[in-house]
């Protein structure tokens, strides 16, 4: 779809006045600057993404946003109607991960493991070290229960948002594919009679996933590596924006000079990175093994406490489910991109694979790093630290154990937020080639603003970003998510197609040689 | 039946060796010979997400110039003897896969070209003949 050019040049305006506005900051830090000329800008949308739904001040006692309302009851929603499927589809999930069902007439396609992965990378980022400290440092211990809810919850959603990312993708004569929630929200409504509702969505969608690109998938990453870094490096300590520009180097290399060689390694050693992190924070906590019990009845209590941190157990509720979403962006739409190019016999396979993400993403390495927070007791306010939030938090509990922590954390940080920033710049140059076609030019704006916008996050404080990453995330979910109650009748159906064709063994089990 | 002898071919010269010497003891023993080149691919290599989207258009791809480029060639070269062979392309683990393919075809005899790596490099990387000789059920022809 085209969209004229007014439209291209106001959209670049929109997204660029920190840019212009930051040259004219005589006597204040480049970082100050940056940080004073975007708020203006932000703050207005973040209020409105998180207003409170009415009347929940006055029956909850805390105001609770009604964008994390709609998250929670979609995800509720999808695994209910679908029969908790995150549950009963687990083991088959976990079959087809493994390769039992893969066709040998196949090999060389992306296997279920290699989708799995490239999400992945993608979805566990800086959301699962900091978000988790920002989640903790407000809502409380209590705050992991409900993540941890959030993130089985979320399961479902996913499992619906990858099943039509991939049945409505557009195939082209060459063999290439393009998907995700633009195409199934125009040409899924379409089939439906909405296609004008449809167009409106995909439309909408398309915008925020370029600013969740630019927000959570860029400046919330670059800020929050900028901020490890500068722990261990103190000459960063106030020039964000340095870090920042050395970044955007190293992404603007991959990503317009083309250079796959810096992402290939740090995509191979994501994982890696992953397993020593998770592997660190199990040592924290066999270290502090007499404090588990103590910990899992903070987690409990603050979950349903009347009072906790701030505003009692539904503020635990609210940073839970706020950061889980943030963190495995189910009901978000964006892993959807990624699953709908995989060549699949049946579009539900990439179901039972995606509903994995939230479970590895959230259950298991979000959980990790709220586990260590907790049992180290870290998120107890004390002294000069008492205000410590994000990455902060968490590399203060990881040091707590062994000082030497901080460089594995730091590490971590840089490499986590580099393969976001990869994944991310690709779902927003999807979203950006749906709106304004695909073409050279085109795509080299987007990837010189992404550069840009890299700088801009490394530079500002955690505040605005973070309310700028959220923002943009969850609005993606609002359209998204609109689609999902649409289409839900047409996943059921292709469920009910995929079962009664794998009963009937049109799907080889090819390990039970079945 | 006659038997049947394969030949792994990889678009090197000793590659080629290795298919002419198999045809010339395919001549005397009135043996078929089938040939086949593998696309070493694991099913565990990350791909970044352009590499994700693309995956099936390169299969084709990969597919046509291992088949042209490759197997075609060595198959002309035959024919032009006025020998018939065929040939196949597959993706995989060089060793398992030309292990398979014998299987499959229950094929009395294997021919792979040497390719000469030095001693480092095989103490490093091993080396296919090496490899498929610990492992293949029927005897193997390693052509220099």
């Amino acid at each position: 779809m085209r969209i004229s050019k007014t439209f291209f040049i106001w959209f670049i305006s929109i997204f660029t006045p920190s840019v212009v506005l930051a040259q004219d900051g005589a006597g204040k830090s480049f970082d100050q600057v940056i940080s004073e000329a975007v708020a203006p800008i932000i703050y207005p949308f973040v209020g409105a993404v998180f207003s409170p739904m009415p009347g929940s001040e006055a029956i909850l006692g805390t105001a609770f946003p009604w964008i994390l309302g709609w998250l929670v009851i979609a995800a509720l929603v999808f695994t209910v109607y679908f029969g908790f499927i995150q549950f009963r589809g687990f083991k088959h999930s976990i079959e087809l991960v493994r390769g039992d069902y893969l066709d040998p007439n196949d090999a060389g396609e992306v296997t279920p493991f290699q989708a799995l992965c490239t999400a992945l990378s993608g979805t566990v980022g800086l959301g699962n070290i900091a978000g988790v400290g920002v989640a903790v440092a407000i809502g409380g211990p209590g705050a992991t229960f409900w993540m941890i809810l959030a993130g089985l919850l979320g399961m479902a959603a996913k499992f619906t948002e990858c099943i039509l990312g991939v049945h409505y993708r557009n195939e082209y004569e060459d063999g290439s594919v393009s998907g995700g929630p633009m195409y199934y929200l125009s040409k899924g409504l379409s089939e439906r009679g909405m296609a004008g509702f449809g167009k409106f969505l995909a439309v909408f969608f398309a915008i925020c996933c370029i600013g969740g690109a630019f927000g959570g998938g860029n400046m919330f990453q670059a800020n929050q590596s900028a901020q490890q870094i500068s722990t261990i490096i103190p000459f960063f300590a106030d020039k964000g924006w340095l870090f920042g520009l050395i970044m955007a180097v190293l992404v603007g290399v991959v990503i317009i000079g083309g250079i796959k060689s810096i992402a290939k390694v740090t995509e191979k050693v994501v994982p890696f990175m992953a397993g020593i992190y998770v592997g660190s924070a199990l040592l924290i906590i066999l270290f502090n093994i007499g404090s588990v019990g103590d910990a899992f009845a903070a987690i409990i209590n603050g979950a349903f406490a009347p009072v906790a941190i701030a505003g009692g157990a539904v503020g635990a509720l609210i940073q839970g489910f706020k950061r889980a979403a943030f963190s495995n962006e189910a009901g978000i739409g964006s892993a959807s991109i990624a699953h709908s190019a995989v060549q699949t016999k049946h579009p539900v396979t990439e179901g039972y694979v995606a509903l994995l993400e939230p479970f590895i993403d959230t259950v298991i390495i979000c959980t990790m790093t709220s586990l260590v927070i907790v049992i180290t007791g870290s998120w107890i306010p004390e002294g000069a630290d008492g205000h410590l939030a994000g990455i902060a938090l968490t590399s203060k509990a990881f040091a707590s154990t062994w000082g030497g922590f901080v460089y594995v954390l730091a590490l971590a940080a840089v490499l986590f937020a580099f393969s976001t920033m990869l994944s991310w710049s690709y779902y927003g140059l999807k979203a950006w080639t749906y709106l304004f076609g695909e073409g050279a030019t085109a795509e080299l704006v987007f990837k010189l603003l992404f550069c840009v916008f890299v700088v801009i996050g490394a530079s500002m404080s955690l505040g605005p970003v973070i309310d700028f990453s959220d923002a943009m995330i969850f609005t993606m979910a609002i359209f998204n998510i609109i689609g999902l109650y649409i289409l839900m009748p047409k996943v059921k159906e292709l469920l009910r197609d995929y079962q009664s064709r794998l009963a009937a063994g049109e799907f080889k089990n090819v390990r039970k040689g079945g | 039946m006659s038997e049947i002898y394969v030949v792994g071919v990889d678009g090197s010269e000793g590659s080629v060796r290795a298919v002419q010497y198999a045809v010339d003891q395919a001549f005397k023993t009135n043996a078929a010979v089938k040939i086949i080149h593998v696309l070493e691919w694991s099913p565990y290599t990350f791909l970044t997400n352009e590499e994700l989207a693309e995956r099936h258009k390169r299969r084709k791809q990969e597919l046509e110039r291992a088949k042209t480029a490759i197997i075609d060639l060595v198959v002309k070269e035959i024919n032009e003897q006025g020998v018939s062979i065929v040939g196949e392309v597959r993706y995989g683990n060089i060793v398992e896969q030309l292990q398979q393919y014998c299987e499959e075809l229950d094929a009395s005899h294997m021919y792979i070209g040497r390719h000469g790596g030095g001693a480092i490099s095989t103490r490093i990387f091993g080396s296919v003949p090496g490899a498929l000789v610990q492992v293949s059920n029927i005897p193997i022809t390693v052509v220099p």
